[in-house]
């Protein structure tokens, strides 16, 4: 079961959640012998799961993308391809081609349509992947190069490489996606069976989750429950809107400034807190039901 | 007319609140121009008095599509896409999945029998309206839309072109968070990026990136400690990378559940709690960043 952790608005708890849940999973043993629980980290922007979680890497690979080079010498300037390139990543003057590397999506057109067959392609680094262990969490990664505008590639790659259909049934799987709602996310989320929405009882935060909502609910088709945290600081808007669209809240985590505190460190919170435990073995038994009814004929 | 942009790579720092409080600030001596770049989730609205929006539609980019009566199985779309946007049922009708394709146009290109088109899509809105600041810009890009980047370009262009011709002095834009296209789009043509930090260990990891991608772009930086009084270790290490990086730190802004209540009363800080002691730490930060900004 692949279950994404989503949110709209950033900072409300995405990477707290996923790490405590894949931790929680762990130490109860609820993983089969043979199925590790996997935990991909697909906020390649910034990732931060590995910050509480220090695994032993074992991998660390490079994801590339295929970007055009243009053989000058060949060129006749003819500028099919600045015409044919969605993205304006190329201009051509009467006597030399001017690629934007940060604007191009890798997608091969110009190199296919160039009639004088001057363009040839070259991997360009995105950025990297790292797969390693904690205990017996796997555990993947992405770091998007700096400088570099899409994350895409790096999460669709590790998505292809660890993520294999007939495996993902009865293993669980645990996406941290990043903050918003478009392309980086639909990424992470594709082909979940499952969606956790974190938000926080704010203004702020129910405008966003009502996006996050309409992403997995009207766009994606993918069941979704909520997790609010920082439960007590803010006011009844976001618990009205998941009341009114029945959306189930089946985790909430009070704000107390010593969890705060326990975060700033790195630390786990259900190691800490050993109160939350009872919070996320809420969530762990909803998953767990969730899981057994996709089984279900 | 400079352009600040408020950036933190972590999401959640305060980079709206604080982006709202300094425009209230720096307004005071003359209106400026107001960009929530932060378009998939865009919440710098809600702590403004908006009025007089008008709503425009986006278009940012066209998805394939299929005329089946002029297609001839070849299959030669299925191999020239790279995104897996052409789906095959049956091995008998191909179709393009919407939610794959990014419009790249490689299959409409290729296809010999002519039997693609590129359909234009409305990806969301963006608005212009008055606010008690000055002018102000933001977007909705629909969920799962694509090319942010290129629509906070547009508003960030669009405040700019409005602060030339009503020659306001600053353009303020509330950035997103993360450190990819659409906050690369949101430093285009920047004066000075304020990192707003959180002392924690994901803010440090988090500002570390985004001021790589800031100092990438050549931007001058300065930062502000968000919710300080959390963690004063990270604090330290945080003015600790500033001073290695010559990042001028304006001010240290302490947790202060007063922030939620402005929010909710839909107001700034200044507005909201003008003598607390957050507010007098942004009012600080902006006496000291306005001397960059308006020499």
């Amino acid at each position: 079961m692949v279950i994404s952790i989503i949110s709209g608005k950033g900072g409300t708890g995405k990477t707290t959640v996923a790490v405590n849940l894949a931790a929680f999973f762990a130490e109860n043993s609820q993983i089969p012998q043979d199925q590790s629980l996997l935990l991909m980290d697909c906020d390649v922007e910034e990732p931060n799961a590995a910050l509480f979680l220090n695994p032993s890497f074992d991998l660390n690979e490079s994801v590339n993308q295929p970007i055009p080079i243009f053989d000058e010498q060949i060129c006749i300037h003819c500028g099919h391809c600045a015409d044919v390139c969605q993205y304006h990543a190329i201009a051509v003057t009467h006597e030399k081609v001017i690629f934007f590397p940060e604007l191009c999506h890798a997608c091969g057109s110009c190199t296919l349509e160039c009639p004088e067959q001057a363009i040839t392609e070259i991997p360009d680094e995105v950025g990297v992947m790292q797969h390693g262990w904690v205990g017996t969490i796997e555990f993947v990664h992405g770091k998007l190069n700096i400088g570099h505008a899409s994350p895409v590639p790096i999460i669709r790659y590790m998505k292809a490489k660890y993520l294999q259909p007939e495996k993902s049934s009865s293993r669980l799987v645990i996406i941290d996606a990043s903050p918003g709602v478009t392309c980086p996310v639909v990424a992470s989320l594709q082909d979940s069976d499952f969606a956790l929405l974190v938000t926080e009882p704010t203004p702020f935060g129910l405008h966003d989750l009502r996006q996050a909502y309409q992403l997995v609910h009207a766009e994606l088709h993918i069941p979704a429950a909520v997790v609010i945290n920082k439960c007590d600081l803010g006011d009844q808007g976001v618990e009205n809107f998941c009341k009114s669209e029945n959306i189930p809240v089946i985790m909430r985590i009070p704000f107390k400034r010593e969890y705060a505190v326990s975060y700033s460190k790195g630390k786990l919170l259900i190691l800490e807190h050993p109160e939350l435990r009872f919070e996320f073995s809420k969530l762990a038994d909803y998953l767990n039901r969730q899981q057994w009814q996709d089984q279900q004929p | 007319m400079k352009q600040l942009v408020v950036l933190s790579g972590k999401g959640g720092s305060g980079k709206t609140t604080v982006c709202a409080s300094l425009a209230h600030l720096a307004s005071q001596n003359h209106p400026v121009a107001l960009v929530d770049a932060d378009v998939d989730a865009a919440n710098l609205a809600l702590l403004l008095s908006v009025s007089g929006q008008q709503k425009k539609p986006y278009f940012g980019g066209s998805l394939a599509q299929i005329i089946q009566e002029r297609c001839t199985d070849c299959g030669i779309c299925m191999q020239v896409c790279r995104f897996s946007a052409v789906k095959n049922q049956d091995n008998r009708m191909y179709s393009i999945d919407p939610i794959n394709c990014e419009g790249c146009a490689a299959c409409f290109y290729q296809c010999p029998s002519h039997a693609i088109e590129m359909v234009e899509q409305q990806s969301g809105t963006w608005h212009r309206a008055e606010t008690q600041f000055g002018v102000f810009f933001d977007a909705h890009l629909y969920p799962g839309q694509e090319n942010s980047g290129r629509l906070v370009t547009h508003i960030v262009q669009q405040a700019r072109d409005e602060a030339n011709m009503q020659e306001l002095p600053l353009v303020f834009v509330d950035g997103p968070p993360g450190i990819g296209c659409p906050v690369i789009a949101a430093c285009t043509n920047a004066n000075i990026a304020l990192l707003v930090a959180e002392p924690t260990i994901t803010g440090l990891h988090d500002l570390k990136r985004i001021y790589a991608t800031v100092k990438h772009f050549g931007i001058t930086a300065f930062a502000i400690i968000n919710k300080a009084d959390i963690n004063s270790d990270f604090v330290q290490r945080i003015k600790s990378f500033c001073v290695n990086n010559n990042i001028e730190l304006l001010a240290e802004l302490p947790f202060d559940e007063i922030v939620v209540k402005a929010m909710l009363a839909g107001k700034t800080l200044i507005d909201f709690t003008p003598r607390s002691l957050i507010s007098q730490q942004l009012r600080f930060a902006w006496d000291k960043l306005q001397g960059f900004l308006l020499t």
